[in-house]
This record gives C-alpha cells, structure tokens and sequence, in this order.
C-alpha cells in the first residue's frame, strides 16, 4: 500500500512538472521571447548572470567555512622528520594554488556578470596580444619552475640511501593482512623465498640461512623515537600499499620486486597520546592499493617506542624458530654449498629489480 | 588542396544527387548500418548517454555504502539480487562498482560518448566535407564500440561478477581469479570488450585524421580551422598513438592469464600453493597501462577544450582570444601527455629518479594548461553574452578545470603524491578536472549542436535548472573530497570506520552521497529535455546561435551530403565576431572580404 501511495506521488509530481515546463513554454511563445536571438532574453540573461554572481559568493563563502571547519580534522597529527617537508610543501603549494584559484574564479564569474548581453552594446573585437599572451605563459612557467625544485630537493632527500645505522624491518603484504619481520639481534634478515611458504612459515623464510634463526615476527610493528628506520617492503600476492598517514610515508609492496622507504618517526605513541588528548590514540598501517575483498580492512597497529622501551621490548621477543622448532626439519637436508648459491642468486636478482 | 581531394568530393557530390533523385534508403541503411557521419555520431551520442546513465547509477550504489556504512540495504535486492548478503552489499561486487564506473565513464562515455560523437558529427561539417574520409570504417568503429558494449555490459550480470580490480586492473590482482571473483570471467570479458573498443577507437582515429588532413573545403587552411577541428584532430592524433600500447599491455595479461606466460607475475603465493611464474613485473603493466592512460586523460579531455573554446567565442559574440595561443597550448599539452605517465607511479617502488623527471615533466604541463584558461577569461573580458545553456555549461567547464586542474600541481610534486596518492585528493582532482569538466563539455556541445543534429530546439529553461543542480552537486561532491584526502582516506575503501585514523567524516560522507543523488538525479532533466525535444522541441532555425563556422551555412537538417549544391568555399577565419564596421556582429566564414569592405581591416583590404 505504501509502495502504491509512494508510486502514485512520484507520478504525480513528475505531471505536475511536465505541466508547470508546458506552461512555461507557452507563457514565453505568448511573451514573444522565442522570436528574439537565442540567448539574449532578458530576464533569463539577468537571473543566469547573478545567480553566477551569487555562486561565487554564496559558493566561496561556503568553501572558505567547511575547510576552516574541517581544518582540524584534516591534518593529520605528524610523526615523522620528512613528513615535516612535505606538509610545509604541501601548504605552500596550497597558498600558491589557492591564490590562483581565487583569482581565476573571481575573474571568470564577475566577467560573466559584468559582460552580459545588452541590445545596444558590442563586444569589443579583440583577437589577440602577444605581450599579455608570453607574460602569462612566463608567470606560470617560473612558479613551475620554483615548485619543481622545491619538490625535487624533498624528494631527493626522501628517497636518498637509508643511513647507515638505520633499523631494519621487514613489512609484507598478503591478502588480507600486514606481516613483520625483524632481523633479530645480528641485524641480518634470513634469506626468504616464495616456494618455502606455508601454513607457518608464511613468510617462506629460509631457516637454513643462519641469519633466520633469530628473526622474529611480531603482532605490532614497533619503532624506535628518533632513529631512522627502513622499511623493506614486499609482497607475497598481489600489489598491496604500506601506508602510514601520521608518518606521511607509502610505498607499494610489489610481487617479486622488493621496495623501501625509510623514516625517522619523531613521536612516540604516548607522546601522541598526550599531544591529541586521546588516551586511545594509536599510531596505524593501511593498505591503499585495491588488493581485493578484505583491502578495506588490512589494518596494522604500528607502536613507536622511546629508545630504552624499544630496546627492552626487543629483547622480550622470542626467535620465530625458536617457537617452531618442527619447521627446522624442512631445512636440515641442504647442503651449506647450495645455500650459498641461492643466496647469491637471490641477492643479485634483488639489486636489478630494485633498479628498474 | 590536392587534386585527389577535388575529385574526391565531386565523387561524394555526384552520388548525392543520385540521393536525391530516388531517396531508396531502407530503415536499416539509414539508422542502423548507415554510413552517413551525422547518424554514426547520434549512435555514438545515444550509445553513450545511455553507458553514462549506467555509470552513474553505478556511482549511487557505491555512493549509498560510502554514505551511510552501517545502513541495510535490503531495498536494493531486487536490483542486486544476492550481491546483498544479508543487507549488507558484498564488498567484492562494492570494488566491481568502482571499476566498471570508472571504465564505463573514462572509456564507454568521455572517450567514445564525447569523440564518437562530436568528431563524427562535426569535423565533416565544419571543413566543408561530403562526410568521412571512409564512410564504411566509420561505420565499422561504431559497430566495433557497440559490440565491446555490449560484451561489457553482460559481463555485469556474471554470477562471480564484473572485473573488480580497478579501472587500472593491475595485475597480479587482475590476473589471478584466486585473488579476486571478478578477476576470472569477469576480467576476459572485460578484456575483450577493451579489446574490440580499441579496435574502433583506431578506426574512428585514422578516419578523422585523414578527413581533416583532406577533404577541407576550399579555403579552409589548417589556421582557418575552428579550435574545435584542431583539438578533435590533435585527440585523434593521441589516441592513434596511445590505444596500440593498451592493446598490447590486454594482450600480455590475456597472455598471462590464460597460457602461462609470466610478463606480468613474479613471486606470488595464493589460494595455499606458490604459483610457477617467475620473472615478470607488475610494474611494467603499469607503464604501458598508463603509458595510454595518461594521453587517455587528454583525450577525454581535449575535445571539451575544442568546444568549449568554440561556444564561448560564440556566445560571448567575440573572437576567441589568441587563436594560435591556444593552437599552441592544444599541441604543447598533446605533446606533454605522452612523457608524464610515470606520475602515476611515483611510490609503485620505480626509480626515485625516475620521479624526479616525471615530476618535472608534469608540472610543465600547468603552463599550457594555464595559458588556456587565460585565453577563455580574457575571450569573456568585455563580452556580450548571451547565457545560452551550452554558454552556462562552458562557463561551468572553465571553473571545474581551475578548480581541478590546480590540484594536479600538488599531485604531479612526487613528494607531496607520498601522503595523498591513492587517497580521495587523488579522487577529487580528477573527477573535477576531467570527469566533470569533460562531462561539462560533452553537454555544451549537445544543447549546442543540438539544433543541427535533430532540427529542433532542446528547452533553454530546463537546460538552466540541469545546469544549475548539476553544477552545485558537482561541488558540493568533490569539494569535501579534498578534505578527506589531505586526512588520508584511501580510495576504493568498503569503509572507513575499521581505522581510528579515518573513522571521522561520517558526516561529510553522508553529505557527499546525498550531494551525489542530487546530482544524478538532476541528469534525467537532461534525458527528458533531449528525448522531448527531439520530437516535440522548438523548430530551429538554420543558425540559431548566429555562428560563423561552415555547419551553420547547411539546412536546417542536412540530408546526406550535408550541403544541397555545391560545398561553400572559406575565406576567414570563423572568429569574426562583432568585427567593428560590420553590419551584424557575426561574419561567417563563407563570407568573401571583398563583400565586408567596412569592415575589413588594414592587413585585409586586399584578400579575397
């Protein structure tokens, strides 16, 4: 009864405005309006041209109030050296941009106002000026020029080579979860391999490898505040995407081609905590890269720590081996030559890949 | 001009008389196979009004998830049958959404939609041509297009769904149905439907080449030529180029999907087993994928710059403002979009160097862009308007395009991409600069040339309310995108509210939804006004917008051949728009200057 009720006044509106479009038509073949030149009605020409007007107010002025009120909202809280780079980057190219934008519109809608169709007027024939013309394409072209290499001294400085001391971390993606390994106290991770994995070792380490043996993979990723840390991304299905938004750092991770990013994370989680005023806040990893039913949900908690708190909490983590001692099984009928052959391969195959 | 183009066109000529000594054209001949370029373009344009209004509902349904997560939404089930699980949609068939709505919008609509039809309807009549250079080809790219639709469009109805994986369809994702249900049939079909577009695109593209290469009347030099001929041959000149390359990156993911090849797949576990392809990389689909992609951006694009250029001339009664100026920037951005792909790729793991030369190929390509909008200002600078509904919507283009275009600086900085690549920034920028603005185009071009496609009016007043909701939907969507982009917020998301970082905006996702129902429901305005109007509009006159270029000196409705007697000759250039002295404030083309003495000007006192 509802849907039939629901129907009935759909049709009936949608009479109603035929009717009232109908009368509209033949109040203006009665008005005369349909025998002038298209588009130099009056009245029409005369609400066109300010509701023109009113849109850039009345549309500037909304704009201007939903980013004020959005402004806190949409900054991120920042967490990371480089991040501090890109976000004044960012909000310069913003005032830029901005100023052009306010510029242009202002111009295109009180033109379009100012200049419309009178009977007894004319436009002024004026085709072309090359002075104005090579003035307007240099202005542009030395701000691109600016901006290009502001963008490219960040950039340089963000991709650079990971410093030396940086700790190491393995992040990998897979349908639908991150997992992370670290090297352990030797700093080295174990070699690894797409055919050893299964329903344990789901990373496919291989712990012939004496580097594996004290590799470990926590639930959470855990950093250290102010010193550099690599990540070293893969994936072991399709394309996912590390994304850190409070360290304004992502990277995809790529089948069969290993990628890095490194950064130096500035706060800890509990400094965050006291800075935002939410006692729950917790730093997190996202994947942005459309990977498949559950891509909406690869959420992994990522906990930066002070130096010493880091310190105690890597040595509380337990080798992965250490845990699953069956698995040495798998390994222990390779000979020590044929390891290092895979290894080589292995490393090599890395190093081309990476360059392409 | 040649000697091959005269007897081509007495050729055509001849054959038309034959037309109209015995009009034996069955039904068939004439709308359905017809090789006629005016009716190919009405095919295109309905064919593509149709795909847009799948695209867009498409949009609502995933618009309905965004807005409001943890809604059921049972009502939907007769429509989507077991897609909804339990009222909630299945987030598999939410990525299927995102995916054909955007291949259906960029490929199906803004690239067939929008070039199929103005190219077809307009490059023959605006230089003084019979009709394509190959009337059979053109056919033939229609009939291509319309068979990759309808593979398209069954491939929605496969019980393990549409491709799914993105428009984009990287692989491995795309290749392997292990990972995705859609990327099984859905995904071949997907492919062969690309495959057969391709094919038409090629076809329409030499076509329109070769026509305005040869057969433009006599007089109508390459800088006599309406802005609009020039970017709709510049377009074709890209797509020539680009298409080929996605053709071959369809070809090696068929390859890799059905016989084992590895171009694409490396490394990869899935479904409990290691799979045996080794070797090949995702990155490289990527390259070629948008090696096209990014020449796609302006092919969708550049034809709105062509009609938008020419209706704001036009009813701004005023000669288009640097006329080379903007034949430059046409070439300089044509040019550009084929050495800015990787742009898209700044943090897919390429060379850190690599960014730093595409960031600086990209943001190279502002300046033309700027040069444009500009050119269009400075065109409206002490204009006489007349705010016709194509005026309104190339007013509205010209805002939508600073408004996006602006944000592709920020995006085309690789630094700044690190943060909002692959967030809603990313979303917002496009939708606006070449989604809605190129949309904008297309409907300026329709209420425009409206009158010489179908010999009627469509409604000035209905086309002001379509403007109007259409215009502030289109901000009140893609506005607020921004604010979730410089937050993070991921694309191609089932939701946001798993993550603390994301689960605000509620509110702001609701507004964006109910901002884009609006927006497509003001679009059936549009389909009622052109439907009605069809049949039932005001009679046009021959030209009613009082233009200068060639298709307003045919009949009201041109028969086959486009000009009864001979094909008039040109002598200007078609921007002589209140030229002081002259009697009207428009001098058309085909006017000799030995008729405009008054008004002709000191460099002119001797031409034609």
């Amino acid at each position: 009864m509802i849907t039939f009720a629901i129907g009935l006044s759909v049709v009936l509106l949608l009479v109603i405005l035929f009717l009232l479009f109908r009368i509209g038509t033949l109040a203006s073949i009665f008005r005369g309006s349909t025998q002038r030149a298209a588009g130099t009605t009056k009245t029409s020409n005369r609400v066109n041209s300010t509701l023109l007007l009113l849109f850039l107010i009345g549309g500037g002025a909304a704009f201007a109030w939903s980013f004020a009120s959005a402004w806190d909202t949409m900054n991120q809280p920042l967490a990371s050296v480089h991040g501090a780079w890109t976000d004044s980057l960012f909000w310069t190219t913003m005032i830029i941009i901005g100023i052009v934008f306010v510029i242009t519109q202002i111009l295109l809608f009180t033109y379009s106002y100012k200049y419309q169709h009178k009977d007894n007027k004319r436009a002024y024939y004026y085709p072309h000026n090359n002075k104005l013309e090579i003035v307007w394409t240099m202005i542009p072209a030395v701000v691109m020029a600016i901006l290009v290499f502001a963008g490219w001294k960040t950039w340089t400085k963000i991709t650079s080579a990971a410093p030396e001391d940086a700790m190491v971390v393995e992040v990998m993606g897979k349908q639908f979860n991150w997992m992370v390994r670290y090297p352990g106290a030797d700093g080295e991770l174990g070699v690894a391999n797409v055919n050893l994995i299964d329903a344990v070792n789901e990373f496919g380490v291989d712990f012939s490898d004496k580097n594996a043996m004290d590799d470990f993979m926590p639930r959470e990723l855990h950093v250290p505040k102010g010193r550099p840390v690599l990540l070293k991304i893969r994936s072991r299905d399709v394309i996912h995407s590390v994304f850190m938004p409070h360290f304004r750092l992502k990277m995809d991770a790529v089948p069969g081609m290993p990628t890095k990013f490194w950064f130096v994370p500035t706060k800890s989680t509990e400094d965050m905590r006291n800075e935002t005023g939410n006692p729950e806040f917790n730093y997190e990893l996202a994947c942005t890269e459309v990977c498949g039913r559950g891509h909406f949900a690869m959420r992994f908690m990522v906990v930066v720590d002070e130096p010493e708190d880091y310190e105690r909490w890597l040595a509380e983590q337990p080798a992965f081996i250490e845990q699953n001692p069956d698995l040495l099984a798998k390994f222990s009928s390779k000979t020590e030559d044929q390891l290092v052959l895979e290894h080589k391969a292995e490393k090599k195959a890395e190093e081309v890949k990476t360059e392409l | 001009m040649s000697s091959t183009d005269i007897s081509i066109n007495e050729d055509v000529h001849h054959a038309h008389e034959e037309h109209d000594h015995h009009h034996d054209q069955n039904f068939f001949e004439k709308y359905i196979f017809s090789q006629d370029h005016k009716t190919i373009g009405k095919q295109f344009l309905i064919t593509g009004i149709f795909w847009a209004f799948v695209g867009g509902f498409l949009s609502i349904l995933f618009r309905l998830q965004l807005g409001w997560p943890e809604a059921t939404f049972t009502f939907l089930e007769p429509i989507l049958g077991g897609w909804i699980e339990n009222g909630k949609l299945n987030p598999e068939f939410y990525l299927a959404l995102v995916t054909m709505h955007g291949t259906i919008m960029v490929f199906f609509v803004l690239t067939a939609g929008l070039s199929g039809t103005f190219f077809n309807f307009l490059i023959p009549l605006q230089i003084g041509a019979r009709d394509m250079a190959s009337g059979f080809m053109n056919m033939l790219s229609y009939w291509f297009f319309f068979l990759a639709s309808v593979i398209l469009f069954t491939s929605l109805f496969l019980e393990t769904g549409p491709a799914a994986g993105g428009w984009t369809v990287y692989p491995p994702l795309s290749a392997l149905p292990e990972a995705l249900a859609g990327s099984g049939s859905g995904m071949t079909l997907w492919l062969i439907a690309m495959a057969l577009f391709i094919v038409s695109q090629l076809l329409g593209g030499v076509n329109y080449i070769t026509t305005v290469i040869n057969l433009r009347t006599k007089g109508m030099s390459m800088t006599k030529m309406p802005l609009t001929i020039w970017a709709f041959f510049l377009t074709a000149i890209l797509g020539l180029l680009a298409f080929p390359v996605l053709f071959s990156a369809a070809l090696l993911l068929i390859f890799d999907r059905s016989f084992g090849t590895s171009f694409f797949l490396s490394d990869i576990y899935i479904g409990g087993q290691a799979l045996a392809h080794s070797g090949g990389s995702p990155i490289l689909f990527q390259h070629l994928f948008w090696f096209l992609g990014h020449p796609e951006v302006y092919i969708v694009i550049m034809p709105a710059f062509g009609i938008v250029s020419e209706v704001i001339t036009t009813n701004s009664r005023k000669p288009i403002f640097g006329y080379r100026a903007m034949i430059g920037s046409l070439m300089g951005i044509a040019l550009l979009s084929f050495v800015v792909w990787a742009h898209h790729m700044f943090v897919s793991g390429m060379n850190p160097f690599l960014g730093s030369v595409f960031m600086f190929l990209t943001l190279i390509i502002a300046v033309p862009s700027a040069v444009k909008v500009f050119n269009w200002l400075a065109t409206l600078w002490r204009a006489n308007i007349r705010f016709t509904s194509a005026m309104m919507f190339a007013i509205g283009f010209v805002s939508l395009f600073i408004s996006g275009g602006l944000t592709g600086i920020i995006l085309g900085n690789s630094s700044l991409d690190i943060q909002l690549h692959d967030t809603y920034f990313v979303v917002a920028h496009f939708h606006l600069v070449m989604g809605a603005a190129a949309f904008f185009g297309m409907f300026c071009g329709v209420y425009h040339w409206f009158p010489k496609m179908f010999g009627r009016m469509m409604d000035e007043k209905l086309g002001f309310v379509h403007f109007w909701l259409t215009f502030v939907s289109v901000y009140l969507v893609f506005m607020p995108m921004h604010y979730l982009g410089i937050a993070g917020f991921p694309r191609r998301y089932y939701t946001w509210t798993g993550f603390e970082a994301f689960n605000v905006f509620t509110d702001m996702n609701t507004f964006i939804s109910i901002a884009a129902i609006l927006g497509f429901s003001a679009q059936f305005i549009f389909l009622f006004n052109f439907v009605y109007s069809i049949f039932k509009g005001r009679r046009a006159t021959a030209n009613p917008w009082h233009a200068n270029t060639l298709e307003w000196t045919t009949p009201v409705l041109p028969g086959h051949g486009n000009w009864p007697g001979e094909i008039p000759a040109v002598y200007r250039w078609p921007y002589d728009y209140s030229k002081p002295g002259a009697a009207e404030d428009f001098i058309p083309q085909t006017v000799p200057f030995s008729e405009t003495q008054s008004s002709n000007l000191p460099q002119e006192k001797d031409f034609e």
